[in-house]
C-alpha cells in the first residue's frame, strides 16, 4: 500500500482493543501523525480481542486493575457498546464464601456499589437455570456487563481517523523495528518503512516477538483458555439481545457461564497450563479459525463439562442443546499477573501496551496516552510498569514457571501474602546458608529469598508470653507466625539482625550527578559528603513515584538505595533523567553490595565490639554514613532506620557478606541479639513508627501533603513535581494519612480477627467514607505494633473525619470492627520523640 | 439392525495449506482434526437408522492413536461403540485400507452378526481417493451405491438416491449393502454435553493390523499456486455500488 506514511510521531502496532484505544487516545490528546498497523484484516485482525468473552466484572482486589476497569467501562458506555447484565460469583465451598466477603470489602474500598452477598435462593431468582443446591451462595455485582469490543475498537479507530490525526493500515505486517543509539528509529513493514519517534507494541500474544525485533523484552507468554458455545436453549429462546441474564463465575471450578444470544458460552481456566511461544501462532492465512483460536482439546475440558453440568443441568444437560463451537483460545499471561505497560527500559521511545484484558483495554489506552503525552497517567500504574522486571524475571523459564503456576489461580483464593512456589531460590544473599540453619521461613521479593521470620526464634514466644499477639483464625495466621511479633519485641529490647539484601542499589557519579539527583528528588540532595538523605521522588503531578535514601559518598558520588520491588522502575526513572552529555554515570550495584541491618538498643554495643571505629552517638550522628572496619571487612555503615530504632544499615561487598554476618552474629550473642525477618522490617517495625511505604501509602494518587510528609521548606532547586507540590502546600488537602488502631478484634463467632490491608474504612454505622476527590478511605497497610500492643491500620481520611479519637470501623471478612483514629498525620504511635533513633 | 460407519481422521485446514519441510505431509501443528463432511453425514444417518429401528451402530477408523478423538466424536453423535484399527500415522493406500477394513468387518460380523449397511464417505477430505468404499463392497460381495444424497430403508432393502442433472437416480439395494454418501444427505446434529461425556465411556475395540506392502509410492505433495481464499475488493463506500451490481448480475441474482 503506497499510501502508508513514511513518517510518524507514533506508530502503534496492533488493532486489538488496546492498540485501537492507545492510537485513538494519542490522537485525542493532541498528537497528530499517529499510525496504527496490524498484520491482519479489520475489524478483527485475529488476536485475543476477536474471540474474547467480552464480559467485565469490575471488582478486583487490586486497586490499579479496578481503576483501569472502571475507566474502561466509562468509555465503553460512552461508545454505546456496554450492556449491563449483572454478574454473580458463586461459591461451592465454605472457604469461597469467606473469600466472597473479601470481594464485598474490595468493592466497598474501591467504590463499586451496590454489591451484595446473596443466598442460593436469591441466585436462583437471578439465574433460574442454575441448580442452586450445588452452591452455598454468591457475590452479586449488578454493574457487571458485556461489551462489543470489536465495535468499540472500530469506533475508536474511526474517531481517530476522522480527526485527521490517525492513519490506519491493516494487512501490514511489521518485519523489523530499527533502533539507533538506544532509541527507536523506524518500523519496517511489508508495505514499507515508517520513520517514527515512538513505537507502541500493542500486539497481545505477539508482543514478545515484536519486542525482540528491537532488542527489548516483554515477558509474557501466549496461553490457552478454553471456551465452548452450546445452544440453542429454550431459556434464551426469547432473547432479544446478546445477554439478558447475569453472568455466572463458578469460582471454585475456575469457570464461567454467560448467555450469548440463544446459547450459553462456557469458559474455563481450570485446565493444565498450555503455554506457547509467539512463533507457534499461525498466520491469518494458515489458521483455520484465527491465529488465536487453536483446535479444542477435549480431554482438557471433560471435567469442566461435568462441572458445568452440575451447575446448570437444565441447559448443559439438555440433550437437544448442541456444542456449536469449541476452541482453545489464546490470551496473554505474565509472571506476576499484571499487564506490561510503559516505555521499555532497553529502548527509548519503545512502549509496551501488552497483557491487557478486554475489561481494561480502553482504560489502558487512555492511561498510556496520558503517560506518553503528559508524562504521567491519572491512574497510578506502578504495578503494571514495563520497567519493573529484574533480568531473571524476563527469562523464558521464569515466565513459563510463574504463568504455569498462576493460570489456575485466575479465580483462585489468593492470600495477600501468598508466596510463589515455582522458580524460587534464584537470588540468594550471602547469609542464606546461615539463615537456613536458623530455620528461616523464606519469602521472596524481587527474586531474593529473605527470611520473613526464623523458626529458631520460637523460644522467644515463651519469653514474651502474652505480649506476643496470636491469631486463631486460619486465614489470618496463614503466611504468618507469632514469632514475628516476638522477634520485634526482642529487637526493641536488645537488637535484631536483618537481611536486607533485596535493596536495589545504584551509584551515580560524575560532575553531573548532583544536578541529576536534585532534579528527581523532592528534598535537598546537596548535603555534605557522608550524609544520608531520605527523599520522595515525585511524579509531575506531585504524587509519589518512589521514596528512597541517597548517601553522598563523595562530591560527585552518590549511592541510591531503594526497595527491590520497584528498584528497576526507579533505576529507569533516574536514567531517563540523566544529562545527555554523559556527565553523570549510573551503575546498578545491586549484585555487588549486600546489606545487613542491625537495630535495637544494644546495636551500638554490638557494633562497637567489632569495630574500633567511632560509632558513638556524637562520633557517628544519625543520618550519616561512613566506611568502618569490621574485622577485615570494610563496611559502609549508614545510620538510618526503617524500624525506628538505634542502629545501622551495613553495606558489604557481597562476597564478604557471610563473614560480616558471622562477626556480627557472634558479637550479638552476648547481647541477646536475634535474627529478625522482614515481618519485622516491613511491617511491625515500621507500622508502629508510622513510616510510609511506596505502593501502599505512597502512590501517585496521593500528594506529599496528604501523606503528611511535607516537612520543612521546599528547596529552591527545580525538581520534577515542584510546581504541583508548591500548589499542594497552598491548598487544603482532600485527605490526610492517619494511623488507626483496632479497638475490638472479636468477631461474631468470638474469634479475634486481624485485617491485613485494603479493607474499607467506614463510619461506625457502616457507611463508606469518601473524600472530595471521590477517593474512598481504605486500609493502605495493616499489621501488629507489638511494642504498644495494638493492631495498626493506616488510611487516608478526609479532613472532616481526621480527628484524633474519631470512632470509625473497618470491614473485614464481612464483619465490622470498631477502630479508633490514634494519629492524624505522620507522628509515630511508638517513641514519638524518636529517642531511640537519635540515641 | 446393525450399521457400520467408517470415518477417517483428516486435518481441518485454514485458508493456506503449509507442507512439512520434506513435502511429504501437511504441516498440522496448528491444525485441529475432524472427519470429512460426507462422513459426518454418514455417522448422522447411521445413528438415525438405529434410533428408528433399534439395534447397534458402530463407527470404525483406520488411523493413528489420535484418531480415537474422531471415534469419540462419532460416539458423541450417538454411535454405540467403535473399532479402531491403529496405525503409526502413515497414510495407507486404498487397497491396504480396504483390506484392513474388510478383515475387521468379517471379524466383527462373525461375532455379532452382519451389518445391514456399511456407510462410507464418498471420498476422504484429504486424499480424495473415492476407492475404499467400493473396494470394501467388492471384497465383501455386497452391492454398493455411491454419491448418495438419500438413503432410506424400504422393506428390507436400501433405497438410495443420487442427485443428477434434472432429478435423482434411485437405486434399491438388497441388504446387506454398502453405501457411500455425500454431504447434504442430512443435517448432522451437534453433540450435547451429556452425549460427549457418555462417549468418553463407550467401548473402543483397538487392534493393530499388519500393514501390507504399499502398492502406491508417494513422491511428494505439491500445493497448487492459487490456493486459499481470496477476496477481491470491489471498492469503498457508495462508489463501490456499480461494481456490486455487476457482480450480482453476473451470478444471476439481480
Amino acid at each position: 500500500m503506497s499510501d502508508l506514511p513514511r513518517q510518524a510521531r507514533a506508530v502503534v502496532i496492533g488493532c486489538g482493543i488496546v492498540g485501537n484505544s492507545a492510537a485513538y487516545h494519542l490522537a485525542e490528546q493532541g498528537w497528530s501523525d499517529v499510525v496504527l498497523l496490524d498484520k491482519g484484516p479489520l475489524p478483527n485482525p485475529g488476536g485475543s480481542t476477536g474471540h474474547a468473552s467480552n464480559f467485565i466484572y469490575p471488582v478486583d482486589h487490586s486497586k490499579e486493575m479496578t481503576q483501569l476497569t472502571l475507566e474502561s467501562v466509562r468509555q465503553y458506555k460512552e461508545m454505546g457498546v456496554f450492556t449491563e447484565s449483572g454478574g454473580i460469583e458463586v461459591a461451592r465451598t465454605e472457604e469461597r464464601l469467606e473469600e466472597l466477603k473479601r470481594r464485598v470489602a474490595s468493592a466497598k474500598a474501591w467504590g463499586i456499589e451496590p454489591v451484595s452477598l446473596v443466598t442460593p435462593a436469591e441466585v436462583k431468582k437471578l439465574v433460574p437455570f442454575i441448580d442452586e443446591t450445588v452452591i452455598l451462595g454468591g457475590f452479586y455485582t449488578p454493574s457487571v456487563g458485556v461489551v462489543d469490543s470489536l465495535r468499540a475498537g472500530t469506533i475508536m479507530r474511526e474517531r481517530g481517523q476522522e480527526s485527521g490525526r490517525l492513519t490506519v493500515s491493516a494487512n501490514t505486517e511489521v518485519v523489523g523495528i530499527d533502533v539507533e543509539a538506544g532509541r527507536v528509529r523506524r518500523v519496517r513493514t511489508t508495505e514499507g518503512d515508517i520513520e517514527a519517534e515512538i513505537v507502541v507494541i500493542a500486539c497481545g500474544v505477539w508482543s514478545p516477538k515484536l519486542a525482540r525485533m528491537a532488542g527489548a523484552s516483554i515477558p509474557l507468554t501466549p496461553a490457552v483458555h478454553q471456551m465452548i458455545d452450546i445452544g440453542p436453549t429454550h431459556w434464551f429462546a426469547d432473547a432479544k439481545g446478546d445477554i439478558e441474564f447475569p453472568i455466572v463465575r463458578d469460582m471454585d471450578t475456575n469457570m464461567y457461564e454467560r448467555q450469548h444470544g440463544s446459547g450459553l458460552e462456557i469458559g474455563s481456566y481450570a485446565h493444565r497450563a498450555i503455554l506457547y511461544e509467539p512463533e507457534d501462532l499461525p498466520s491469518v492465512e494458515e489458521a483455520s479459525l484465527s491465529p488465536t483460536e487453536f483446535p479444542f482439546t477435549q480431554e482438557d475440558f471433560n471435567l469442566q463439562m461435568e462441572q458445568a453440568l452440575e451447575l446448570m443441568p437444565s441447559i448443559v444437560g439438555d440433550e437437544t442443546v448442541g456444542i456449536k463451537h469449541a476452541i482453545n483460545g489464546i490470551l496473554s499471561l505474565t509472571p506476576d499477573g499484571m499487564p506490561i505497560l510503559g516505555e521499555l527500559p532497553e529502548v527509548k521511545g519503545l512502549w509496551s501496551a501488552a497483557a491487557v484484558w478486554i475489561k481494561e483495554g480502553p482504560g489502558v489506552g487512555k492511561s498510556l496516552a496520558e503517560w506518553m503525552v503528559h508524562g504521567e497517567s491519572h491512574i497510578d500504574l506502578h504495578s503494571s510498569d514495563a520497567a519493573r522486571f529484574w533480568e531473571h524475571q524476563k527469562s523464558s523459564a521464569h515466565v513459563k514457571a510463574r504463568t504455569g503456576e498462576g493460570f489456575n489461580k485466575t479465580y483462585g483464593i489468593v492470600h495477600p501474602l501468598e508466596q510463589w512456589a515455582s522458580n524460587r531460590d534464584v537470588r540468594l544473599s550471602p547469609y542464606h546458608a546461615r539463615e537456613q540453619e536458623l530455620g528461616a521461613v523464606f519469602f521472596e521479593a524481587a527474586g531474593w529469598e529473605r527470611p520473613q521470620w526464623y523458626e529458631s526464634n520460637a523460644p522467644l514466644l515463651d519469653e514474651y508470653g502474652d505480649r506476643v499477639g496470636r491469631r486463631e483464625a486460619e486465614w489470618d495466621a496463614r503466611w504468618w507466625s507469632p514469632i514475628i511479633n516476638a522477634e520485634h519485641l526482642a529487637m526493641r529490647d536488645r537488637a535484631g539482625i536483618f537481611d536486607l539484601s533485596a535493596f536495589a542499589i545504584f551509584d551515580l557519579s560524575g560532575p553531573g550527578a548532583l544536578d541529576a539527583l536534585q532534579r528527581v528528588s523532592m528534598r535537598q540532595v546537596d548535603a555534605a559528603v557522608g550524609r544520608v538523605v531520605y527523599t520522595p521522588w515525585l511524579s509531575p503531578s506531585g504524587g509519589f513515584k518512589s521514596d528512597l535514601t541517597i548517601m553522598r559518598l563523595g562530591d560527585d558520588h552518590f549511592r541510591v538505595v531503594t526497595g527491590g520491588a520497584h528498584g528497576m522502575a526507579d533505576y529507569k526513572w533516574l536514567r531517563d533523567n540523566l544529562p545527555t552529555d554523559g556527565s553523570a554515570q549510573l551503575a546498578d550495584l545491586t549484585s555487588a553490595w549486600s546489606t545487613l541491618g542491625l537495630w535495637g538498643p544494644r546495636a551500638r554495643d554490638i557494633l562497637s565490639s567489632v569495630t574500633s571505629d567511632d560509632v558513638s552517638h556524637e562520633g557517628f550522628p544519625f543520618a550519616t554514613c561512613r566506611t568502618i572496619e569490621i574485622g577485615s571487612v570494610r563496611v559502609l555503615a549508614s545510620r538510618i532506620s526503617y524500624v525506628g530504632d538505634l542502629g545501622w544499615e551495613l553495606y558489604v561487598p557481597i562476597e564478604q557478606g557471610a563473614r560480616l554476618w558471622d562477626i556480627v552474629w557472634e558479637a550479638g550473642r552476648a547481647h541477646g541479639a536475634a535474627p529478625c525477618g522482614i515481618g519485622v522490617y516491613g511491617t511491625t517495625g515500621r507500622l508502629e513508627k508510622c513510616y510510609r511505604a511506596f505502593g501502599t501509602e505512597l502512590e501517585s494518587e496521593y500528594t506529599v501533603v496528604e501523606a503528611d510528609m511535607a516537612w520543612g521548606k521546599v528547596k529552591e532547586q527545580d525538581f520534577v513535581g515542584k510546581e504541583a507540590h508548591l500548589r499542594h502546600r497552598e491548598e487544603p488537602p482532600a485527605a490526610i494519612l492517619c494511623t488507626l488502631t483496632v479497638d475490638d478484634h472479636t468477631s461474631s463467632a468470638g474469634v479475634a480477627r486481624f485485617p491485613m490491608g485494603r479493607e474499607p474504612i467506614l463510619t461506625r454505622d457502616g457507611n463508606p467514607i469518601v473524600d472530595s476527590k471521590g477517593r474512598r478511605s481504605y486500609v493502605t497497610s495493616a499489621g501488629a505494633a507489638p511494642s504498644v500492643g495494638k493492631h495498626v491500620l493506616m488510611a487516608y481520611l478526609p479532613p472532616e473525619r481526621a480527628e484524633t479519637g474519631a470512632q470509625l470501623a473497618v470491614e473485614y471478612m464481612g464483619e465490622q470492627y470498631p477502630v479508633t483514629l490514634d494519629v492524624v498525620g505522620s507522628a509515630p504511635i511508638f517513641d514519638p520523640e524518636n529517642t531511640r533513633i537519635r540515641s | 439392525m446393525r450399521v457400520l460407519v467408517c470415518v477417517k481422521r483428516v486435518p481441518m485446514t485454514g485458508g493456506r495449506i503449509v507442507l512439512t519441510d520434506d513435502a511429504q505431509a501437511i504441516e498440522t501443528k496448528h491444525l485441529g482434526f475432524t472427519v470429512s463432511p460426507h462422513e459426518e453425514c454418514g455417522v448422522e444417518e447411521a445413528v438415525r437408522l438405529i434410533e428408528a429401528n433399534a439395534g447397534e451402530s458402530v463407527v470404525l477408523t483406520l488411523g493413528p492413536p489420535e484418531a480415537e478423538e474422531q471415534l469419540r466424536d462419532a460416539m458423541a453423535l450417538g454411535a454405540d461403540r467403535a473399532i479402531h484399527l491403529v496405525t503409526d500415522g502413515d497414510e495407507w493406500d486404498a487397497q491396504s485400507t480396504a483390506g484392513a477394513i474388510v478383515e475387521a468387518v468379517r471379524s466383527d460380523e462373525a461375532a455379532n452378526g452382519a451389518f445391514d449397511l456399511v456407510f462410507f464417505g464418498n471420498e476422504s477430505a484429504d486424499s480424495g481417493g473415492y476407492q475404499v468404499g467400493i473396494r470394501v463392497a467388492y471384497a465383501l460381495g455386497r452391492p454398493v451405491a455411491t454419491g448418495l444424497k438419500g438413503v432410506a430403508l424400504e422393506g428390507g432393502a436400501a433405497r438410495c438416491e443420487q442427485e443428477v442433472p434434472g432429478g435423482r437416480d434411485v437405486f434399491v439395494l438388497p441388504l446387506p449393502a454398502v453405501v457411500t454418501v455425500l454431504e447434504g444427505l442430512n443435517l448432522p446434529r451437534y453433540p450435547s454435553v451429556p452425549a460427549k461425556l457418555r462417549a468418553q465411556r463407550k467401548p473402543v475395540d483397538a487392534s493393530s493390523p499388519t500393514r501390507p506392502q504399499p502398492r502406491l509410492e508417494k513422491l511428494r505433495l505439491v500445493v497448487p499456486e492459487s490456493q486459499g481464499k481470496e477476496a477481491e475488493i470491489l471498492g469503498h463506500g457508495p462508489d463501490a455500488a456499480p461494481a456490486v451490481v455487476e457482480v450480482l448480475q453476473r451470478i444471476g441474482v439481480a
